[in-house]
């Protein structure tokens, strides 16, 4: 591909990053910093493509790792993203114990 | 002989396709990671296309050596499985620091990895090839000794305070000066050859740059840190997508660059301050003394008991959680004392500084966790206008985030940094397990103040305590 498709890509992609990301509640920050940590991961394939061409013992060892650290970045990061935001899925609510005059209701205040 | 049958050719159009699918996935992904609701999907979906991307690179006729391949991803996959399953959700910061190092050092592998197979074939390496290289090396280097270090920060294996020696920004810089002239001499001998060694010396400065550049900086930053350091990782991996032509690598790294660039600003606009002053001032140097003076002057300290009576017969109380919380996985012992006083009567809701914690929502996540009702989670701006009406604040292992001296005191390193504003409700019940200052080591007005009372104890034993207390009232 030539540099300057390349480089095309990538401005536009840098634009769509700053597009997608804008106005995040706080609640999501955690999560969403983790899932794009996970995203960059994806530099796991080249680790991919270079040990294809490894010739010598070091230029194995340092494939491996580059895989393995590429992958501990994506399967690490998506699960432990996918384990926080189980924590926000919608239990069922407990039946109210008390007279349920919605104490944990938004507040009229 | 391991090739796949159906071994592709990396600039086939369907190779494209699968690219272009699988960065769809991850913008479409991170989307949805921005609603309540459709996250977990988006995250699924993202994996999605991770899997796409992976699956069709495994099949392109240039991968070989498939053992080491295997082997790569089998200990990967294991130890990132593994972690993320043990990691409690109060170690969360600390985890994705750590898996955003690994993906900045995997970065800076593959330039070396591909800097010697352009050796070993001989011919002239195009300058544009040698300059993202060396741009993915020094990022990705920077990176993953940087968010060693802030996990090592955030871990308590070293002090979360500032490490500071003379001259260090001079050094720094010096360092920095000497990595980018190596880095101009490479890619000048890019035709003629250009030196391995003073290629390994660019990393292993660029290793030590990313040390000194985190050791500084204090514990409570460390959520700034981080997402500037998976920016970095991310356009480290974009860079590595230009080394090889990927356009998956090339997109999905940039996407990462500019949203985390985005998360950085949002979290240094929280704190009121420049994300230059972040990295660069060091914080809670100067005001040491002041606070050892300081721990001289009285404190009304309170029982769990006559903290139980205040809460009991409170009409509104609003918890304040900070870091002391999840250090102590007080979470559920919050919540439980939370059932408690809405058993008799009492309005509850928690109030989130953008701050709190290790990271920008570190404290919702720990509250979700403990089943906390999402419309009981208020943010800053919604919370302080409803303080001076209510009845008892509680703050638990929060510090900094609180300090009033942010807004009364210009000459505090924290002067401009909004807070919640817990010193203008009518009653302040701090719970701490002692008078230390927090990570930014700044003495706390708040304490002091007539109508707060120190419970001093651990945060976990003392919310549980106050709420038996309370079932007896």
């Amino acid at each position: 591909m030539p540099l300057i498709t390349e480089i095309t890509i990538f401005v536009l992609a840098a634009f769509v990053g700053f597009e997608v990301i804008s106005k995040v509640p706080t609640t999501l920050h955690t999560p969403l910093m983790s899932q794009t940590n996970a995203i960059h991961g994806i530099v796991m394939l080249g680790g991919l493509i270079v040990i294809g061409v490894a010739g010598g013992t070091l230029d194995k060892v340092i494939g491996v790792i580059a895989i393995a650290f590429g992958t501990i970045n994506i399967v690490g990061g998506f699960m432990v993203t996918d384990r926080m935001l189980g924590m926000f899925r919608r239990k069922p609510r407990p039946a109210p114990s008390g007279d349920g005059t919605g104490s944990t209701g938004p507040s009229e205040g | 002989m391991l090739v796949p049958p159906a071994a592709l050719s990396p600039t086939s159009n369907f190779v494209q396709v699968a690219y272009i699918a699988a960065f769809s996935l991850f913008i479409f992904g991170i989307r949805q990671g921005t609603h309540p609701r459709t996250a977990r999907r988006g995250n699924l979906i993202a994996a999605a296309g991770m899997a796409i991307a992976i699956a069709i690179t495994l099949s392109l006729d240039l991968i070989h050596n498939w053992g080491l391949i295997v082997l790569g991803i089998a200990i990967g996959a294991a130890v990132g499985a593994i972690a993320s399953q043990r990691v409690q959700m109060t170690q969360m910061p600390q985890m994705v620091a750590l898996y955003n190092g690994v993906g900045g050092g995997a970065a800076a592998l593959i330039s070396w990895a591909e800097f010697r197979h352009h050796l070993d074939a001989g011919g002239p390496i195009p300058l544009d090839v040698m300059i993202f290289t060396l741009f993915s090396l020094v990022v990705g280097s920077v990176s993953f000794w940087g968010s060693n270090i802030a996990f090592a920060k955030l871990q308590e294996l070293i002090s979360g305070r500032p490490i500071r020696f003379p001259g260090q920004h001079v050094f720094n810089g010096a360092l920095l000066a000497a990595i980018l002239a190596g880095c101009v001499v490479l890619s000048a001998d890019h035709a003629s050859g250009p030196s391995q060694a003073l290629f390994i010396a660019v990393l292993v400065g660029a290793a030590v740059l990313g040390n000194l550049f985190v050791l500084p900086i204090g514990g409570a930053d460390m959520p700034v840190v981080i997402s500037l350091l998976n920016a970095f990782t991310g356009l480290a991996a974009a860079s590595a997508g230009f080394v090889l032509d990927n356009v998956a690598l090339i997109v999905a790294g940039t996407l990462v660059g500019s949203s985390g660039t985005i998360l950085t600003i949002e979290m240094s606009r929280a704190m009121n301050r420049s994300i230059g002053n972040l990295l660069f001032a060091g914080f809670g140097a100067g005001p040491a003394g002041g606070a050892a003076a300081a721990e001289e002057r009285p404190v009304t300290s309170i029982s769990a008991q006559d903290a139980a009576i205040k809460l009991g017969y409170a009409d509104s109380v609003v918890f304040v959680p900070g870091y002391g919380m999840a250090v102590a996985q007080a979470q559920h012992a919050v919540k439980e004392l939370a059932d408690e006083l809405e058993r008799k009567g009492v309005r509850v809701a928690y109030a989130i500084h953008p701050v709190a914690g290790r990271m920008p929502g570190h404290m919702n996540v720990l509250l979700a966790e403990a089943d906390v009702p999402y419309e009981q989670l208020k943010e800053m701006d919604e919370i302080n206008p409803e303080l001076p009406q209510t009845d008892v604040a509680v703050v638990i292992g929060a510090n900094d985030v609180t300090n009033p001296a942010a807004k009364n005191d210009p000459s505090s390193p924290i002067s401009g940094m909004p807070i919640i504003e817990v010193n203008e409700a009518k009653e302040v019940i701090v719970i701490k397990r002692s008078l230390n200052p927090g990570f930014a080591g700044i003495d706390n007005e708040l304490f002091y103040q007539p109508n707060t009372s120190m419970l001093f104890a651990d945060a976990k034993q003392a919310a549980a305590d106050i709420a038996a207390e309370v079932e007896k009232l």
